[in-house]
C-alpha cells in the first residue's frame, strides 16, 4: 500500500493494465513525452516505449476512430481525451461506431476500449475545461460509463475498465486529481463496474451521488444530524439498480446530487427508477441538487454554479423534515 | 496506356526582412513610413501586453494564459492587413490579433481573468469571440466568407489557428469547403512548431503546412512569420484575391512559440533550452526595429517614448480590469436564450433566493 491521489492512482492503474497485457496501449494528445496535461501518463513511454503509448495528432475523432480500429483488430487501446469539452468532437465515432460494434456484428467482434477523460469544474479553466455531461454517455446504448470519485476505486474500476470487453467512457473528476490521498495497493486489483458502493451507512435519507460532488457530498454531513445513508454510484452505466433501491425501501427519502446541468441529467433516471420501483416507500418527494440549466460559466462565476455545501445541506434537512 | 507525370507542385516560402533587418527591396509591400512605424508601435505594444499578462498570471491576478511571445509578426501583420469590415475568427493564442483588431485590452484581461463580458466584441470590426476548441472556427471563417459571396458584399474571413489545429477534421472540411465553393477566406495558419508539447512532426507527414491547400485546389504559401512584412505582404495579396472572387489562400507562418504553451505548461519536459535560445535569436520585434533604424525612421530617443507610452497604455488597462467589479449572478443566466424561459428563472430566483439570505 502507497498514499495516492486519484491522478496517481490512474497512472498506477494504466501501468498495471499494461504489465499485465502487452495489447493494452495509451494513445491521446500528449500522453507520451509530455506525461500528460494532468500527469496520468508520465513515466509510461519510458516504460513501455513510443509503440505502446502514442503521442497522436491533435485530432479527436481520429484518436477514437483508431482506437475502435485498433479494438477490433486485437489490441486494448485507452485513449486520453484531454478534457472532456473535447470528447464532443469523437461523439460520433463512440456512438456510430465503438458502442454498435458487437451488436453489428451479430458478437463476433468486440470493442473493448476505454476512453479516459478528466471532466468537472472548479478548476478556474477556460471555456470547454468544466463541464460534467455524463448523462449523455450514459443515453448511448452500448457504451458504459465509469466515474470514481476516489483514488482507490479509480485504479481498480480503471484496470475493470481496460480488462472488460465492451467500450467503456472512464471519466475522471478532474477537481478531485489532488484533492485527496489514501492508501492504494501498488500492484493489481480490481474494483467490479456496475456496483455502486455504499460510503457511509444511515438510516433516515438516501444520498446519491458520483464523481466530482462525492468529497463535498461527504463534507455535508458534517453540518446536519440527519443521519445519512450515503451512496456513491461509481458506475452510471450499467447501473446498481439494487443497491439504490433497497436503500430508499430502507430509508423511504433520498437526494441526489450531481453537477452536471438539470434537465435530462442522470439523477433524472434515478427518481424515475425510485419512482417504479419504490414510490411506495417514499415520505418524502425525491430532491436533487444540480448544476444550472446554462454553459458552465468562466472561473469568475464558477462557484455560484458548482452545487455548494448549502444547497446540499438544504436539500437533505428539506427532504428529512417533509 | 501509358504512365505519365500528372501534377507536380512547388511551395514558395517569402521572407522579406532577414534576421538582420534587412530588407529585399523587391518584395517590399506598400508601406508608407508613417504605417511601417505605426506596425512596429503595435508590436512593442503587444509584447509588452503580453509580459503583462504572464505576470498578472503569476501573481494570482489572471487565469490561465496563452502567451504570444516570439508571434508577433504573424499575429500583428496579418491583423493589420485588414479592413475593419472583414472578420477575424480568433483562438486564445491570439491576443495580438485582437488587440490591432480594437478589441480593448481590458476585455482581453477579463476574459483571461475569467469574466465572459471580455468576450464582448468591439465596435465597428468583425471579431468573433475566442475559440477554444482547436481547428473548429476554421469552418464558422468558410461560412463567413461564403455568407459575403452570397450577399455579394466585400468582406472576407481570417481564420486563425496552429499548426496542432490543421490534424482535426474540422480543419480538413474548412479547407475544403473553402475550395469548393472558392470562398474569401484566408487561412492563417501560426506553425509555432508544438502544440502543446507534440512536435509538428508528428502532426503531420507533409513537409509544409502550406502544401496541403495544393490537395483542395487553392494556393498554399510558407512565409517567415517572424518577419511582419512578410506576413502582411502575403495577406494583403490573399485578401485581395479574396475580394476579387478568386477564392481562399492558406498560408503558414513558419514561427515559434517562445513561451509555455500556456501558463499551465511546462515546455522545458519536451524541448531543449538551446532551442528556444536559437529562435529567440529569431525575434519579429527586434528585426523589425532594425529594419527601421537602417531606414533611419527609428531611434533610441523614439524608441524610450514609445516604451514610455506603451507603459501608460498597458497599465491602464491593467487598472482598469482590477476596477471592473465582479460579474453578477444574473451573468450566469442572462444570455443563454433571446427571453430568459420559466425554468430557468425560476433556477436563477431560487439560487439569488438562496445567496441573498432570503
Ligand atoms: C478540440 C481540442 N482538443 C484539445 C484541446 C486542448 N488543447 C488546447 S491547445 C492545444 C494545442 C494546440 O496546438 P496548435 O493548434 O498548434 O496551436 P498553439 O496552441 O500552438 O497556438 C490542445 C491540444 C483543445 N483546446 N481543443
Amino acid at each position: 500500500m502507497v498514499e495516492m491521489n486519484l491522478i496517481q492512482a490512474v497512472n498506477s492503474g494504466l501501468k498495471c493494465a499494461m504489465e499485465g497485457d502487452a495489447s493494452v496501449v495509451v494513445l491521446g494528445e500528449d500522453v507520451g513525452m509530455d506525461g500528460g496535461v494532468f500527469r496520468a501518463t508520465e513515466g509510461l513511454l519510458k516504460k513501455f516505449g513510443p509503440a505502446r503509448v502514442m503521442d497522436t495528432p491533435l485530432a479527436e475523432s481520429g484518436i477514437v476512430g483508431v482506437a475502435i480500429g485498433m479494438a477490433v483488430a486485437g489490441l486494448r487501446p485507452v485513449p486520453e481525451i484531454q478534457f472532456s469539452g473535447f470528447l464532443y468532437m469523437a461523439y460520433g465515432q463512440l456512438v456510430n461506431h465503438a458502442a454498435r460494434v458487437r451488436n453489428r456484428s451479430r458478437g463476433k467482434f468486440t470493442c473493448p476500449l476505454v476512453v479516459r477523460t478528466p471532466y468537472s469544474g472548479g478548476i478556474r479553466a477556460l471555456e470547454h475545461h468544466s463541464e460534467s455531461l455524463e448523462a449523455i454517455y450514459a443515453h448511448v446504448p452500448g457504451l458504459k460509463v465509469v466515474i470514481p470519485s476516489s483514488p482507490y476505486d479509480a485504479k481498480g474500476l480503471l484496470i475493470s475498465a481496460i480488462k472488460g470487453n465492451d467500450p467503456v467512457v472512464f471519466m475522471e473528476p478532474s477537481r478531485l486529481y489532488r484533492a485527496v490521498k489514501e492508501e492504494v495497493p501498488e500492484g493489481s486489483y480490481t474494483v467490479p463496474i456496475g456496483k455502486a458502493k455504499i460510503v457511509k451507512e444511515g438510516s433516515q435519507i438516501t444520498v446519491i451521488s458520483w464523481g466530482s460532488m462525492l468529497q463535498q457530498t461527504r463534507l455535508a454531513l458534517n453540518h446536519t444530524n440527519v443521519d445519512v445513508e450515503l451512496i456513491d454510484l461509481r458506475t452510471l452505466k450499467p447501473l446498481d439498480v439494487e443497491t439504490i433501491i433497497t436503500s430508499v425501501k430502507k430509508t423511504g427519502r433520498c437526494v441526489i446530487v450531481q453537477e452536471a446541468p438539470r434537465t435530462g441529467g442522470f439523477a433524472s433516471e434515478i427518481i424515475a427508477l425510485v419512482n417504479e420501483q419504490a414510490i411506495f416507500s417514499l415520505k418524502a418527494p425525491v430532491a436533487r441538487v444540480t448544476g444550472f440549466d446554462t454553459i458552465f460559466p468562466l472561473y469568475k462565476l464558477e462557484d455560484h454554479y458548482l452545487p455548494s455545501t448549502e444547497r446540499i445541506i438544504n436539500a437533505i434537512e428539506a427532504t428529512a423534515n417533509y | 496506356m501509358a504512365e505519365k507525370l500528372l501534377k507536380t507542385f512547388n511551395v514558395r516560402h517569402l521572407q522579406v526582412l532577414d534576421d538582420t533587418g534587412k530588407a529585399d527591396s523587391r518584395l517590399m509591400p506598400r508601406l508608407s513610413a508613417r504605417q511601417l512605424v505605426e506596425l512596429y508601435g503595435l508590436m512593442v505594444l503587444c509584447r509588452r501586453f503580453d509580459e503583462k499578462a504572464l505576470s498578472l498570471q503569476r501573481q494570482g491576478r489572471l487565469g490561465t494564459y496563452a502567451s504570444v511571445l516570439g508571434q508577433e509578426a504573424s499575429q500583428i501583420g496579418a491583423a493589420y492587413a485588414l479592413g475593419k469590415a472583414d472578420w477575424v475568427f480568433p483562438t486564445y493564442r491570439d491576443a495580438s490579433i485582437l488587440i490591432v483588431r480594437k478589441q480593448p485590452m481590458v476585455r482581453v484581461l477579463q476574459y483571461f481573468g475569467g469574466d465572459e463580458r471580455g468576450s464582448i466584441p468591439a465596435e465597428g470590426v468583425n471579431n468573433f469571440p475566442i475559440s477554444i476548441p482547436v481547428g473548429t472556427q476554421g469552418l464558422h471563417a468558410v461560412g463567413a466568407g461564403m455568407a459575403a459571396t452570397v450577399q455579394k458584399k466585400k468582406f472576407a474571413a481570417l481564420a486563425c489557428f496552429g499548426d496542432g489545429a490543421t490534424s482535426e477534421g474540422d480543419m480538413n472540411e474548412a479547407f475544403n469547403f473553402a475550395g469548393v465553393f472558392k470562398a474569401p477566406v484566408i487561412f492563417l495558419c501560426q506553425n509555432n512548431q508544438y502544440a502543446i508539447s507534440v512536435p509538428v512532426k508528428r502532426q503531420t507527414a507533409a513537409e509544409t503546412i502550406a502544401q496541403k491547400a495544393i490537395a483542395f485546389g487553392f494556393e498554399g504559401i510558407q512565409v517567415d512569420g517572424n518577419d511582419v512584412l512578410a506576413v502582411y505582404s502575403a495577406t494583403a495579396a490573399a485578401l485581395k484575391k479574396a475580394y476579387a472572387g478568386k477564392g481562399p489562400t492558406l498560408i503558414e507562418c513558419l514561427t515559434y512559440r517562445i513561451q509555455n504553451h500556456t501558463t499551465s505548461d511546462d515546455a522545458s519536459k519536451y524541448r531543449s533550452a538551446a532551442e528556444v535560445e536559437l529562435w529567440k535569436k529569431k525575434d519579429p520585434v527586434a528585426r523589425m526595429r532594425k529594419f527601421l533604424e537602417r531606414k533611419k525612421l527609428w531611434d533610441n530617443r523614439k524608441e524610450a517614448e514609445l516604451a514610455a507610452k506603451v507603459e501608460r497604455q498597458v497599465s491602464e488597462a491593467v487598472s482598469e480590469y482590477e476596477a471592473v467589479p465582479k460579474p453578477e449572478v444574473d451573468d450566469i443566466f442572462k444570455y443563454q436564450y433571446e427571453e430568459l424561459p420559466g425554468f430557468l428563472r425560476r433556477q436563477m430566483d431560487d439560487y439569488k433566493n438562496l445567496v441573498e439570505g432570503k
